[in-house]
């Protein structure tokens, strides 16, 4: 058979020498390519005080937008739940009811919205699918829990705060644009 | 039939022999597949409709055996007899693409796009036209044009902005009502359909102009913003009804009936004209008899449910309990501990206007 790599060693079936029979060379060896490590710089973070920058195309959390005037921009299109490949969106939609105006951008919206977040494998088609803008995959990861009850989030739990009336948490739940794009 | 002459006519190079008076958009629709040009006017069921719309321009290469001339300009399919040793190029002919991209440019000139909030999205003709046609981008820069709205009574939502004045609902409601409610008003830009002096109209087959529609003007208000189209599955149905033939497609969501349409053919076109208590106040599923799933094209986006053709018949089978030899589960949840879609005790099929948000109060907290 043709070897795939050029890269492969043939295995010495020879015995081995005197200076390989005592390994004291071999294992100092070894140490001292551990004891090297010691003073180069640790890849190794401390989780939970420290926390490193996820990459730019991360993908976590969802979030369900609002515009500038703090309206839900999602209008129930189905087009999230018809691109997860996990299926795990869910929705019902009503109409926009007189006095709802700021509440709601278009004459639709959902009045339900779930995802489950055990189904969902934060693939972001659902990002990519969405017309209005109204979802979007944030830096979070999702929380653990104990029991399988709190993973559907329903929209108290995805909805971005309301720019209006809470700048700071909006501000906080948008995060800082990078300095890099 | 016999003594009518037979007519030899080509399109797109397939050779097939019709009588004559056929026109060439029908004769292109019994060879079928992509020969058959789009149509979104023209309609077999109602007289004297087509002509308006212009997406089934085709090319005429050889006007016929005796005049062997092609035909100066692109002619409308649907309103053009064959003759006999026609060649008509549709999808082989560079000149018909390229007007037929123009034509869905100047539909989309007036249209909102709102597809996200339409409930025509997914079977909308529209919309596979501008997806097979359209371009990317618009150029049109100015205001779209607007409506004051018109009430069409308690079942029908019109929504003028849409509209691409194809004037099949106008033929629907002249040709199966014998009486005249419904037309277009003013003109060029202006057109719209309109009921004259606002009035409802009650007569008992209006319900159709909905299937008429190719594109989301008329919508059905008592399945308004409840379910997209794709979400929901398509089942053949049918009831003694003593004033229509009885013969539907419901469309449900679990056992609720969501929509009630007629059976629409591979052109789009219904098949049997329904009325309208079959329509929108047969929303049980024990008033319909229920004769299996509809077959639905698999390329379209109804399909993707599986809820519709032979794959459909198949419910899915139990896994746990076969595969922990007999078993059952010690721990199960109830979808409707956690989730507040589709509440059991909320059946937005029963409404007959869309859910509003207080629809879902009790249960909101």
């Amino acid at each position: 058979m043709q070897a795939l790599t050029k890269r492969r060693k043939e295995v010495s079936r020879e015995p081995m020498t005197f200076m390989e029979r005592i390994y004291i060379p071999s294992i100092l060896k070894g140490m001292g390519i551990t004891f090297s490590h010691l003073f180069k710089k640790q890849p190794t973070i401390q989780y939970p005080e420290q926390k490193r920058e996820f990459s730019p195309v991360f993908r976590g959390l969802h979030v369900l937008n609002r515009d500038e005037e703090g309206r839900e921009r999602c209008t129930a299109c189905g087009l999230c739940a018809v691109a997860c490949p996990a299926e795990a969106i869910t929705m019902e939609a009503a109409e926009r009811m007189e006095g709802e105006e700021n509440k709601y951008r278009e004459e639709k919206y959902a009045a339900k919205y779930e995802i489950n977040m055990l189904r969902c494998i934060f693939c972001g088609l659902c990002e990519e699918a969405c017309p209005k803008d109204a979802i979007y995959l944030s830096e979070t990861f999702a929380p653990a829990n104990f029991n399988r009850k709190g993973f559907v989030y329903g929209k108290e739990d995805l909805l971005i705060p309301d720019p209006t009336t809470e700048p700071e948490a909006y501000a906080k739940a948008k995060g800082q644009p990078r300095a890099n794009n | 039939m016999s003594e009518q002459p037979l007519f030899k006519v080509t399109i797109d190079n397939i050779t097939i022999e019709v009588p004559a008076g056929t026109t060439i958009l029908n004769a292109a629709r019994k060879i079928g597949g992509e020969v058959a040009p789009p149509a979104m006017c023209y309609y077999s069921k109602l007289e004297g409709s087509g002509g308006k719309c212009r997406t089934c321009l085709v090319e005429v290469s050889k006007g016929s055996e005796k005049d062997p001339r092609p035909m100066p300009k692109l002619v409308a399919s649907c309103r053009t007899t064959v003759m006999d040793g026609m060649e008509v190029k549709n999808i082989t002919s560079e000149k018909v693409i390229d007007a037929r991209n123009g034509v869905v440019e100047f539909l989309l000139i007036n249209h909102p796009l709102d597809c996200p909030v339409c409930d025509q999205a997914g079977e909308c003709h529209l919309q596979d036209l501008s997806y097979n046609h359209g371009k990317e981008s618009t150029r049109f820069e100015f205001q779209k044009r607007t409506f004051k709205k018109h009430d069409l009574g308690p079942y029908i939502q019109l929504h003028m902005t849409r509209c691409i004045l194809c004037y099949r609902c106008v033929f629907t409601a002249d040709q199966l009502t014998g009486k005249r409610e419904h037309g277009v008003l003013d003109r060029g830009d202006h057109a719209e359909i309109a009921t004259f002096i606002e009035k409802s109209l009650d007569n008992e087959f209006i319900g159709n102009v909905i299937d008429v529609c190719p594109v989301g003007a008329l919508t059905d208000k008592t399945f308004r913003f409840k379910n997209r189209v794709w979400f929901l599955k398509p089942m053949d149905a049918h009831r003694d009804c003593p004033t229509c033939s009885g013969k539907v497609t419901l469309w449900n969501r679990g056992d609720e009936v969501y929509r009630v349409t007629a059976r629409k053919d591979q052109w789009g076109e219904v098949e049997d004209w329904i009325c309208n208590t079959c329509r929108f106040e047969k929303k049980n599923t024990g008033d319909w008899v229920i004769e299996g799933p509809r077959l639905i094209d698999r390329h379209s986006v109804i399909a993707q449910g599986h809820y519709a053709g032979s794959i459909g018949m198949h419910q899915p089978k139990e896994t746990f309990e076969a595969v922990h030899n007999g078993r059952k589960p010690k721990l199960l949840m109830d979808i409707h501990s956690v989730s507040n879609v589709n509440r059991p005790e909320i059946t937005l099929s029963k409404l007959d206007r869309p859910a509003h948000s207080t629809d879902f109060k009790p249960n909101q907290d």
